[in-house]
């Protein structure tokens, strides 16, 4: 057996592999999807998430059974954490589910396909990058998209705007008006704490290209974090005013800012 | 050919700097005539309203299947400006440059109603000049001829190239994007251009029924583009820290995809792919190369490397395309022409794996 193959089975957790074939992935004759999905490379990144999710960050997940079993599907959530590993806990949780398992693709920003090695790795484990032309085909394919709409205006906030969900751009909504598909909101509770930021240093950020520069501890907190999954949102009409977009998004925002009140309820006010 | 074209003929003699090859070709065009003109045979005989399929790019490999495919129903005209196709004596053939009068005398002498252009110059091969020479110039006065004769298909073979390769690229493009490869380099405009006058005679002569093919890379036993000998060698390049992912179409898909849309008729542009996608690194696993890489970055690096030692398997103006994807979307192609590839991705490696064997 080659090296490479002894690495893969070395870092591939039998239980989140398992778990993982269990997922309706379509997958071509030698394990990929057009925008560079590999199962067996996603089998190794779940594997890694495994004891960030259950040991360091020991996420508690409910609301599994809302995400259906198959079809295309909008996965909506709020943005946190400087570095965005609400996405991955989110994915982990998804992937790994008894219930309904999905393999969730999350939308990247537009220069990471051009640094070497990570644009390929955040491809084969499900990251595309945020193109609305991606986001249609996906859903023509009946995959789960994940959405922040939120965006670096989640993940950039200071600790003391922590739980204050910033603006959502109306992007998703359209997507789920033109292909019919179910919203799923989903508030996460937790990752607000994981690296808290008391700032922004602006002129760093531009000189380096990147949309913020925090302030912020270098490691994460072990923060316990939980993430509530909503029933399923349905949208109709075509061709509506960005006026009535704007109001479904908002409906939207609410029912994520009540999932996240019910986390910070079962918190308690504790952040370990 | 009518009386009239004859006499023109023997009236315009070529100049005598003209090329041996150039010479034997018209010098056979003549004869035709002029036995079928001495045997008293009217131009306009059966014979010669039997309407003919004008084959160019004869030579390759590609072409001589689909005129295999066609030769049994269809009398075929085939063309090459490299050499005379040597394709058996059922055929009429002809080592002629699509940009050299003599060419028109094809349409004189042939009733030719259907015409397949496969005789392009490959993004590897020659100089950039005479690639736009070759490739757009000479479209042009093919579909020029087609329009002056009254061929009735048109079928333009293309590439995915001219979608370019950026980071930006959404995965299974349609037919309607932007052509960007003109933005990436010089090299590829002459692709962009031929498309472009493709799609000028799609609405400038509606009369002319003009298909574009953009398949992916089109490989297989025979084939000499940059892919396939690429993954004929033993030592293959990659750019250290990205494998983009890839498709792949086996070239007896290719002469089929040709052929249904010969039969089908329908005009417009299509990509022609496979539904299968596979990463740049698991291509040369499965072809049994030995990776070679080069460093990434700054990418200008590995395009002076390229050009420096004039390597023809990884071209300086196509590095791109080792970088990032371009994954096209043959839905359209797939739905018109009812159209499915026989050939599995891994079947197609085989070959370039035991080759080395």
């Amino acid at each position: 057996m080659k090296l490479k193959d002894r690495l893969i089975r070395w870092a591939t957790d039998y239980d989140v592999a398992n778990a993982m074939d269990n997922m309706p992935k379509p997958i071509s004759s030698l394990g990929y999807d057009p925008w560079g999905y590999n199962l067996e490379t996603a089998k190794v990144g779940m594997s890694m998430v495994k004891g960030v999710y259950e040991k360091y960050f020991r996420v508690v997940t409910h609301g599994l059974e809302n995400v259906p079993a198959d079809g295309r599907v909008l996965i909506i959530s709020n943005h946190s954490g400087v570095v965005p590993i609400d996405a991955g806990l989110l994915s982990y949780a998804l992937a790994t589910s008894e219930i309904n398992p999905r393999a969730t693709r999350a939308m990247m920003e537009r220069f990471l396909p051009t640094v070497p090695f990570l644009g390929n790795i955040l491809n084969e484990v499900g990251a595309v990058v945020g193109d609305p032309i991606n986001c249609s085909k996906m859903l023509e394919r009946d995959e789960a998209i994940m959405v922040f709409p939120e965006g670096v205006r989640g993940t950039g906030k200071t600790f003391k705007e922590r739980y204050q969900l910033q603006r959502f751009g109306n992007g998703f909504m359209h997507l789920a008006l033109d292909y019919h598909t179910p919203i799923i909101p989903v508030g996460i509770t937790g990752c607000e704490e994981i690296m808290p930021s008391i700032g922004n240093i602006k002129w760093l950020a531009n000189a380096m290209g990147l949309p913020y520069f925090p302030v912020a501890l270098p490691i994460a907190i072990p923060s316990k974090v939980v993430i509530n999954i909503g029933e399923p949102m349905i949208f109709h009409g075509q061709d509506e005013s960005e006026e009535a977009v704007q109001a479904h998004v908002e409906e939207v925002k609410e029912r994520i800012r009540s999932l996240i009140d019910l986390g910070l309820d079962e918190k308690n006010g504790a952040i370990l | 050919m009518s009386n009239k074209s004859a006499s023109h003929e023997t009236k315009k003699p070529l100049r005598a700097s003209a090329a041996k090859a150039r010479k034997a070709s018209v010098s056979q065009l003549r004869s035709e005539t002029k036995a079928s003109i001495e045997e008293g045979k009217n131009p306009t005989s059966a014979e010669k309203n039997e309407p003919e399929i004008l084959v160019t790019g004869a030579g390759g490999t590609l072409a001589q299947l689909v005129i295999s495919q066609l030769r049994a129903k269809h009398k075929i005209v085939a063309v090459d400006f490299r050499h005379k196709p040597q394709i058996g004596s059922d055929i009429s053939s002809y080592k002629l440059d699509l940009n050299k009068r003599a060419f028109e005398d094809v349409f004189r002498n042939h009733n030719i109603k259907k015409v397949i252009h496969l005789g392009r110059i490959g993004a590897q091969q020659s100089t950039r000049e005479a690639r736009y020479n070759a490739n757009v110039i000479g479209t042009q006065k093919l579909l020029d001829y087609c329009a002056k004769y009254k061929v009735e298909q048109v079928i333009v073979m293309s590439t995915y190239y001219v979608y370019g390769a950026n980071a930006y690229n959404p995965a299974l493009i349609e037919e309607d994007a932007p052509l960007k490869a003109a933005e990436i380099t010089m090299d590829l405009v002459d692709s962009v251009e031929l498309e472009n006058l493709a799609n000028i005679y799609l609405w400038k002569h509606p009369e002319i029924n003009v298909t574009v093919l953009r398949p992916c890379n089109i490989v297989g036993p025979g084939i000499n583009n940059t892919m396939s000998q690429l993954l004929s060698s033993k030592r293959a390049p990659f750019l250290i820290g990205f494998s983009p992912l890839m498709q792949f179409i086996h070239v007896e898909d290719m002469a089929e995809a040709i052929v249904r849309t010969m039969e089908v008729g329908a005009s417009g542009i299509y990509n022609v792919a496979p539904d299968d996608w596979v990463s740049y690194h698991k291509v040369l696993e499965l072809s049994a190369c030995k990776r070679f890489p080069i460093p990434a970055v700054p990418l200008s690096n590995a395009r002076r490397m390229s050009r420096l030692l004039s390597w023809k398997i990884f071209p300086y103006h196509l590095v791109n395309y080792f970088k990032y994807p371009v994954i096209i979307d043959s839905k359209r192609f797939k739905d018109t022409f009812d159209f499915e590839p026989k050939y599995q991705m891994e079947e197609i490696f085989t070959y370039y794996r035991e080759m080395k064997v």
